[in-house]
C-alpha cells in the first residue's frame, strides 16, 4: 500500500456510545465504512468533514492536521479540502442542478462563467448535460444523487465522503447507478471513504471493507478475503455463512462443551470455523457412516429463502441450513420436532481468530 | 347484508349540538357584523371626493412610508436576531425569546411610554442623543417609524425564527462542505430557503406597523403630515366628521382584506 492521503484516528465520546475508529486511505483508494446501523459509521463521517468534532485522535489529509484535539488543531468544515454526497444529497432547492454544481467553485473563489463551465463540464461526465436548468425536485432519484455527486467533485476534493449513497434508490435505479458510482469513484484520484450498510455496495464500489460494530472495528480487508473469513457473527450473517469461534486443537474445533467441529485445517488455539448452510445436511434419524460432524437439534424456524428453505436448527450450537423444498417436505419440518444435523468437514473453513 | 351496512353507514355522526353551533353563529356575527356596519354606513356616492381630500391622502402616504421604513428596519434587526435564537446556543436564549415576545402581549401605550422615558428628550439615550447628534425622535416622523417597528418586530422575529427551524439546518451544513463560510450560508442558502416564512413575516409586520395607534400617538404624538397616520386620523375624525372616519376606516379594511387573500396559502390553508 502507497503512503496514506488520509491518516486518520476518529474518536467520538458521545454520552454511552464511544466510536474509536483508525482509518488510512491512499490516493484513488476506495474504503467503504460498512456496519449495521447505530455502529457510529456517520458519525466518523461527520467527524472526517468536520462537522463533528474529534474527543481525541486526528484527522491528517495530505500531511495537514485537519482535527487533533490534543495540540488544539482545527480546520472548520468550509476549509477542508473535501466533497460530501449526503444520504438524501441535499441539493439546494432553491437552485438549478447546473448552480448546486457550481455552488462550490463559486466559494473555492473561482469566478461565476468558470464556474458554470466546470459545473456544465461535470455535469455532462454524469451524463446530465441536458438536465442543467433543472430544479432538483424536477430530478428522479438517480439523477439527483449523479448531481450530488457531480457537486461534490466539482471542487476536486483530496477527500471524497459518500453516506449511505444509493439508500435512498429504488432497485432498479440503484443497479445502474452503482455501475456508474463504480465508474466515478474509481476515477477520483484523491482518497474516497464510503459508509454503508449494504454489503453488496460496499463489496461492489470499495477496495477496501472496514467493519464497524458498536464504534469499533471489528474486522477489516478485501472483499474476498473479508467475505471468506468473516470474523464476527455480523459480518457471517452479511455473507450469509454459518460461524462459530471455539479453541482448535489438530483438526478438531471445540465450538460448544459438548461438541467439538472436525475440520480440514490444522490449527491450534482460538479459532473460527465457517461453513454455507447448503452444506448442512439434515435428518430425521442418527445418520449413519461418513459425516463426523453430526449432533442432535431442535427446528426453530423454516423460512423460504431463494430456491431452497432454510431451516434454523437450535442445539448446542444454532446453525442454519438451506435444503430443498422436497427435502423440507419429506422432513415434515415443524418448529420444536427433533432432527439431527450433519456437515461434512471437507465443507467447513476454519482459520485463526488472532492476527 | 353489505349492502345494509352500507346504507345505514352514517355519512354524518350525527345532527351538530345546538349547544355549540348557537355560539359558534353568534360568534362568526360578532367578527363580521362590525365589518359589515362599516360597508353598509359607507358613503359610498362621496367616496372617491373623500380619498382624495388631502387629509386623508396625506395621512395614507405618511403610513404607507412610515409602515415600509419600519418593515425594512425590522427586517434588518429582525432577521439577524431570529437567526440567533433559531441557530445559535447561548446561555439565555429561553430568556432572549421571552423578551422578544413581550411587545406583543404589552399594551401599545405602555410600549410608547416606555419608548419615551428611553429616547424622550430627558430619556436615557434620548438626552445623549440630542447633545451628540442632534437628534430628536419623539414628536417626529423617526419617532413614527421608531414606535411601529417596536410593536411589530416580534411578528417578525417569530415568523422567520419558526421558519428557520423548520428549515433543514442540513443544508448548512452541505454549504460548508462545499467551501462556504456562515455569513455566505446565510445569503446563499439560508435566506433563499426561508425565503417564503420571510415574505410572510415582513408583510404581518408591515400590516401590524400600518395599524399601529396606541404606541405611536404616545411617542409620537399627532401632527397632521409629520406624524398622523391613517389609525390616528380615523380616531381624530371620529370626533369632527364621522363619515370621514368611515372612510378611512375602509381603507385599512381594503388593506387587511388585500394582506389576507395575499396569504391566504399560508395562513388559512384548512385540512
Amino acid at each position: 500500500m502507497s503512503a496514506a492521503l488520509l491518516d486518520a484516528r476518529l474518536v467520538v465520546d458521545r454520552g454511552t456510545f464511544r466510536l474509536d475508529v483508525p482509518l488510512r486511505v491512499a490516493p484513488g483508494e476506495v474504503v467503504a465504512l460498512l456496519g449495521p446501523n447505530g455502529a457510529g459509521k456517520t458519525t466518523a463521517l461527520r467527524a472526517l468533514a468536520g462537522l463533528h468534532p474529534l474527543t481525541s485522535g486526528h484527522v491528517t489529509l495530505g500531511g495537514v492536521d485537519l482535527d487533533r484535539p490534543a495540540s488544539r488543531g482545527w480546520v472548520p468544515t468550509e476549509r477542508r479540502p473535501i466533497g460530501v454526497v449526503f444520504q438524501d444529497y441535499l441539493l439546494f432547492p432553491h437552485l438549478s442542478a447546473l448552480d448546486n454544481v457550481a455552488f462550490g467553485p463559486r466559494r473555492h473563489g473561482v469566478d461565476r462563467r468558470a464556474a458554470r463551465a466546470t459545473a456544465r463540464d461535470w455535469l455532462d461526465r454524469v451524463g446530465l448535460a441536458g438536465h442543467a436548468h433543472r430544479r432538483p425536485r424536477q430530478l428522479s432519484g438517480g439523477q439527483a444523487q449523479r448531481v450530488a455527486l457531480a457537486r461534490a467533485l466539482a471542487v476536486a476534493p483530496s477527500l471524497l465522503l459518500l453516506d449511505e449513497p444509493l439508500a435512498a434508490l429504488d432497485a432498479r435505479t440503484r443497479l445502474d447507478t452503482r455501475a456508474e458510482l463504480h465508474r466515478h469513484l474509481s476515477a477520483h484520484p484523491g482518497a474516497t471513504v464510503l459508509v454503508t450498510h449494504d454489503p453488496l455496495d460496499a463489496l461492489a464500489l470499495a477496495d477496501r471493507l472496514v467493519i464497524v460494530e458498536g464504534g469499533r472495528v471489528v474486522q477489516e480487508g478485501d472483499g474476498p478475503s473479508v467475505t471468506a473469513r468473516p470474523r464476527t457473527d455480523y459480518v457471517a450473517r452479511l455473507v450469509g455463512l454459518n460461524l462459530y469461534r471455539g479453541r482448535a486443537e489438530d483438526h478438531g474445533v471445540r465450538v460448544a462443551p459438548e461438541l467439538t467441529l472436525t475440520v480440514a485445517e490444522r490449527l491450534d488455539g482460538e479459532a473460527f470455523v465457517a461453513f454455507r448452510p447448503a452444506a448442512v445436511a439434515l435428518h430425521p434419524s442418527r445418520p449413519d457412516g461418513s459425516p463426523r460432524n453430526t449432533w442432535a437439534g431442535t427446528v426453530a424456524g423454516v423460512q423460504r429463502h431463494g430456491d431452497n428453505v432454510r431451516v434454523q436448527v437450535d442445539g448446542p450450537i444454532g446453525v442454519a441450513a438451506d435444503v430443498t423444498p422436497a427435502a423440507a417436505a419429506q422432513l415434515r419440518l415443524i418448529p420444536g420436532q427433533r432432527i439431527w444435523v450433519a456437515v461434512k468437514a471437507s465443507e467447513t473453513h476454519a482459520y485463526p481468530a488472532t492476527g | 347484508m353489505s349492502r345494509v351496512l352500507d346504507t345505514a353507514a352514517p355519512r354524518r355522526r350525527g345532527r351538530v349540538p345546538a349547544a355549540l353551533l348557537i355560539p359558534a353563529g353568534l360568534g362568526l356575527l360578532f367578527l363580521v357584523l362590525p365589518l359589515a356596519g362599516l360597508v353598509v354606513r359607507a358613503p359610498w356616492t362621496t367616496l372617491p371626493q373623500r380619498l382624495t381630500e388631502p387629509g386623508a391622502l396625506t395621512a395614507l402616504r405618511l403610513s404607507v412610508q412610515t409602515a415600509t421604513l419600519a418593515t425594512v428596519l425590522c427586517l434588518l434587526l429582525g432577521v439577524p436576531l431570529a437567526w440567533l435564537l433559531a441557530r445559535v446556543e447561548f446561555p439565555g436564549r429561553r430568556l432572549v425569546r421571552a423578551l422578544v415576545t413581550v411587545p406583543l402581549v404589552l399594551p401599545p401605550v405602555v410600549g410608547g411610554v416606555a419608548l419615551l422615558l428611553v429616547f424622550g428628550r430627558r430619556g436615557l439615550l434620548g438626552g445623549w442623543l440630542d447633545a451628540t447628534f442632534g437628534v430628536t425622535l419623539p414628536f417626529t416622523t423617526a419617532g413614527v417609524v421608531l414606535a411601529e417597528s417596536f410593536v411589530a418586530m416580534p411578528f417578525l422575529v417569530i415568523a422567520v425564527e419558526g421558519a428557520l427551524r423548520a428549515a433543514d439546518h442540513r443544508y448548512e451544513e452541505a454549504a460548508a462542505t462545499l467551501g462556504a463560510d456562515r455569513w455566505t450560508t446565510f445569503t446563499h442558502v439560508t435566506l433563499p430557503l426561508v425565503g417564503p416564512g420571510l415574505a410572510a413575516g415582513a408583510v404581518l409586520c408591515w400590516a401590524r406597523a400600518l395599524g399601529e395607534f396606541g404606541a405611536t400617538i404616545t411617542f409620537a404624538g399627532n401632527y397632521p403630515g409629520r406624524t398622523q397616520t391613517m389609525p390616528l386620523a380615523v380616531y381624530l375624525a371620529l370626533e369632527t366628521d364621522l363619515e370621514s372616519a368611515i372612510v378611512l376606516s375602509l381603507v385599512l379594511l381594503a388593506v387587511s382584506v388585500g394582506i389576507l387573500v395575499a396569504l391566504r396559502d399560508r395562513w388559512m390553508a384548512g385540512p
